[in-house]
């Protein structure tokens, strides 16, 4: 108790020599950007990720997900589910030949939707890695929040058909606690003992990133030691994607974000769950800290239910460097929203231009849906891994299936093919339907 | 096909909230007040109401076989579908 206590009462530099600050605008500045051990200045304390878990089109774990981002592997390609053959839209980002029964016993099956299925093995992943057991004190001090947005849709999915489609008069009876939104998050925190604050969020496509927003505030300002956060997202089956189809804005052969070839959004599925960690805490039990969450902002447009604004999506990107006390030019990478529609990426690109000034054609911006597709309330999740990728092993994860420049969306792409960079910090944008944003900013560890 | 012409007047008007008097054939459905998404919902009811088709993607709505430039276009469109149809 006595040395934590001393090391945090220590005066900041800039108090003890006073000679060398100019003025009381600085000396806040200073105070605010200030980073003493596993504490800001201000007391808020810094958050660590120590482990990272995820199930998507491109892998069943981080390292297959990673290798296949580093080669630019697309994960699209024909669906496989009942009554395909009724859609006009007939790719996604599926998470091939997916058998529960490899990962889970019957008694489990029956409780677990897919997209809990995919939760429950991305949070496998990442606890393992993170080396934490949730016992005493740290289960009490540790929760879950995850985002999705459509929960157990296949379940849904199932149980209209048997109803409606078949006549049916009688349906399984854990159909609503397989549904449910927070069913993944609930079945996280009964996996782990974790006791502590534990919710879900839909935001639609911004779920994961409000989510991980949430759990970094949360640690962050003490209250809980640990939080696994991320998102989930299984929205592949007749009814799912015969509802997007609606819209119009689906591609049927491809997802090329920012090329001006574009023609639409492809669906996926998966998930991706973190474990975000007090830093002293991390540190003082030698954990392998991965990365550092250093900001994150969230806003709404309140302009339009599908179209999305430059302007909100600018001061959302600009609140997260804020919250990180960084400037734009200490940024060297964005995962960008990107999700190929017209509408998206040439309002991101702008908003991207205003929000980093000259910087921007610094910077590098990709989107890895063109390979994993758009896990709407899970992607933000999946698409942090990229983030990790660039921080921890200087790798950027391309933006594939570009073929033409488009001169609204002029910034570097990282067209095609990875590319080896030294990046000390990062981005990960996500604007959802509904005009709301959640971006969070990451810190090499 | 002046009885599709109508139908469809009909149809965009009421997504407008106009009367169908104040329609002109040259009108774009920017003039005539619908955005994007009002489009897409006029393009689906014109498939409801026709039992048709219609190749529309938002994302390239000038790259898609049918024409939605005008009213008139728009027309023209369906009431080639509908002779397709037959």
């Amino acid at each position: 108790m006595s040395a934590k206590k001393n090391r945090d009462d220590r005066p900041a530099k800039a108090q003890r020599k006073p000679g060398k600050v100019k003025n009381a605008t600085k000396i806040a500045r200073t105070m605010l950007g200030r980073v003493i051990m596993g504490r800001h200045a201000d007391g808020m304390r810094r958050v660590a990720i120590t482990g990272m878990g995820t199930v998507n089109a491109l892998g069943r774990d981080v390292p297959s997900t990673l290798e296949a981002m580093r080669e630019g592997r697309c994960g699209i390609g024909p669906l496989d589910f009942r009554d395909v053959d009724r859609l006009a839209v007939r790719i996604g980002g599926q998470v091939r030949d997916w058998d529960p029964e490899v990962y889970f016993n019957r008694q489990q099956i029956v409780l677990y939707d897919k997209f809990t299925q995919f939760t429950l093995l991305a949070a496998r992943e990442a606890v393992e890695q993170s080396g934490l057991v949730f016992e005493g004190e740290l289960g009490l001090r540790s929760g879950v929040v995850l985002g999705t947005a459509a929960g157990g849709m296949n379940t849904w999915d199932e149980n209209y058909r048997t109803v409606y489609e078949e006549g049916k008069n009688r349906v399984h009876p854990f159909v609503v606690p397989k549904l449910m939104n927070n069913a993944a998050t609930s079945h996280v925190s009964l996996e782990y003992g974790l006791l502590g604050p534990s919710f879900t969020v839909a935001t639609a496509c911004a779920s994961s990133n409000h989510a991980m927003g949430m759990a970094f505030n949360m640690v962050r300002s003490g209250a809980a030691t640990v939080m696994l956060a991320g998102g989930s997202e299984a929205m592949l089956c007749f009814g799912g994607v015969k509802a997007w189809e609606g819209l119009r804005v689906m591609s049927k052969d491809a997802c090329r974000p920012f090329s001006a070839t574009r023609n639409g959004m492809v669906q996926g599925e998966g998930a991706g769950v973190f474990v975000f960690e007090d830093w002293e805490h991390a540190a003082a039990r030698g954990a392998d800290i991965l990365a550092e969450v250093v900001g994150f902002s969230m806003s709404a447009d309140a302009q339009d239910i599908v179209m999305p604004s430059a302007i909100g999506a600018q001061r959302t990107i600009t609140g997260a460097m804020l919250d990180a006390h960084m400037r734009p030019e200490e940024f060297g990478y964005i995962n960008a929203h990107g999700t190929g529609t017209a509408a998206n990426d040439k309002t991101e690109c702008a908003a991207v231009a205003h929000a980093f000034g000259h910087h921007a054609d610094r910077l590098m911006i990709s989107s890895t849906k063109s390979m994993h597709g758009h896990l709407i309330g899970g992607t933000g999740a999946v698409e942090l891994l990229a983030c990790i990728m660039a921080l921890r092993d200087g790798v950027i994860a391309p933006t594939i299936g570009y073929e033409e420049p488009d001169p609204e969306c002029a910034l570097d792409v990282v067209p095609n093919e990875a590319r080896e960079a030294k990046v000390g910090a990062v981005l990960s944008n996500a604007f959802a339907f509904g005009g709301l944003n959640a971006v969070l900013a990451l810190r090499k560890a | 096909m002046t009885e599709v012409r109508d139908r469809i007047i009909q149809i965009i008007a009421e997504q407008a909230m106009l009367d169908p008097s104040e329609l002109k054939l040259d009108m774009s459905p920017q003039d005539i007040g619908i955005d994007s998404l009002g489009l897409v919902e006029s393009i689906f009811a014109i498939e409801e109401e026709f039992d048709i088709s219609v190749p529309f993607n938002a994302n390239e709505p000038e790259k898609s076989d049918f024409d939605v430039s005008s009213l008139g276009a728009i027309i023209g469109a369906v009431e080639k579908l509908v002779a397709e149809k037959v």
